[in-house]
């Protein structure tokens, strides 16, 4: 039954099918312009998230990377609530170091 | 400077780029230009039906990039416009036919003695596709308001700009006005704003195109086509015309525009 009435809401709300259609159409154009699926942008979103744990605290553990089109040109934004930086400069700077092992090797 | 080569593509089959090629060839002689068009489906002909010359093919374009026949051979001249002609696509071969190059070399033998040549694209991104772009000066992607067919649009508009192909141009065809103004469908301003590329025109759903290719006559010779109007205006902005573009609603229903005065909208 509330299934039923949120679907009028929605309905009322703007919601028609030529609306859901750009809308579709707007996520799947800026993920076939540079070729990221929405799989690989999940696994990129991970990683980001742990390069900037590294250097400080992300506010719950999230982040909100959405790509954007500007005229035919893609934007990647990234949104990260940080909430305190971490006191404890060593540690940071010591994953940095091992950052960098990893690189050389 | 010779003539200005047209190709119509769209990516994906079946959304109007035959229909436009032969529609836009006809209104285009009927406003005194010389015309050529090229059926560059290879191996599905059809643009010799919608126009109504399929029994008078006796050569093809296989056969002039082969050498088989001179180009003049191969053209089919229209019926009614002496100065509108048909190379036709061979029904029996594949898209390795023909070459690119073959396309460009073709174009440039015939540019001196026309307006307007108009290159009709198969659907795909592959080889035929390559084919009929190769030669353009300027292109024109025919999509319809849906979905599918719009992300097929964007992918060759990405083709065409990564070969530097200049800006394209949007003819959105089988518009349906009723659903649009329900929101019930993309409107042209929603897919040119999504694209972002210039529109060059509006076709709408008309019962009438499907009998104007059952009798071998394109629509924009019925005068009382709304389709073919859009066509004739889409001809006339190609000649650099500026064509306001026509307002969407259906102006021949009189109770509907009398309604729609009494309710002053
Ligand atoms: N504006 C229109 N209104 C109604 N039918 C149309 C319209 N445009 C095209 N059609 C029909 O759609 C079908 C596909 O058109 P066609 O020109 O052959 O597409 P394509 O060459 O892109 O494959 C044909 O049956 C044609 O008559
Ligand atoms: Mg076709």
């Amino acid at each position: 039954m509330a299934g039923f009435f949120d679907r009028m809401r929605g309905r009322s709300a703007n919601k028609n099918s030529g609306n859901t259609a750009k809308e579709r159409l707007q996520f799947i154009l800026v993920h076939d312009r540079i070729n990221l699926p929405p799989e690989r942008m999940e696994m990129m979103k991970r990683e980001i998230l742990e390069v900037i744990s590294k250097y400080v605290d992300v506010a719950g553990n999230q982040i909100d990377v959405a790509l954007e089109n500007r005229h035919r040109s893609s934007l990647l934004v990234a949104e990260v609530p940080v909430t305190k930086t971490n006191d404890d400069s060593e540690g940071q700077a010591e994953s940095r170091l091992d950052a960098a092992d990893a690189d050389d090797a | 400077m010779g003539a200005k080569v047209v190709t119509i593509t769209s990516g994906k089959g079946g959304v109007g780029k035959t229909t436009t090629v032969a529609n836009l060839g006809v209104a285009l002689a009927r406003l005194g230009q010389r015309v050529v068009l090229i059926d560059a489906d290879i191996g599905l002909r059809n643009l010799d039906i919608v126009m109504g010359l399929e029994n008078r093919i006796v050569y093809d374009l296989v056969d002039v990039v082969e050498g088989r026949c001179k180009i003049r051979q191969a053209m089919i001249k229209h019926k009614l416009f002496p100065e509108l002609y048909l190379i036709p696509s061979a029904q029996t071969r594949d898209k390795t036919a023909v070459s690119p190059t073959d396309m460009i070399q073709l174009t440039d033998k015939l540019r001196p003695e026309f307006d307007f040549i108009l290159i009709d694209s198969p659907a795909g991104i592959e080889r035929g596709f390559r084919n009929a772009v190769a030669p353009s000066d300027e292109v024109l992607i025919v999509t319809n308001p849906e979905v599918s067919a719009v992300r097929d649009a964007d992918r060759i508009i990405g083709l065409l700009e990564a070969d530097n192909k200049g800006p394209a141009q949007l003819i959105l065809n089988r518009a349906k006005i009723d659903l649009i103004r329900k929101g019930e469908m993309l409107s042209a301003e929603d897919v040119t704003d999504i694209l972002a590329i210039r529109l060059i025109g509006i076709v709408p759903e008309d019962e009438h195109v499907i009998p104007s290719s059952n009798n071998g006559v394109p629509v924009t010779l019925n005068e009382n086509s709304r389709a073919g109007m859009a066509f004739r205006n889409i001809a006339r902005r190609l000649m650099g015309e500026n064509v306001p573009f026509m307002p969407m609603e259906d102006d021949n229903n009189i109770l509907r525009r009398i309604a729609r005065l009494l309710s002053g909208g």
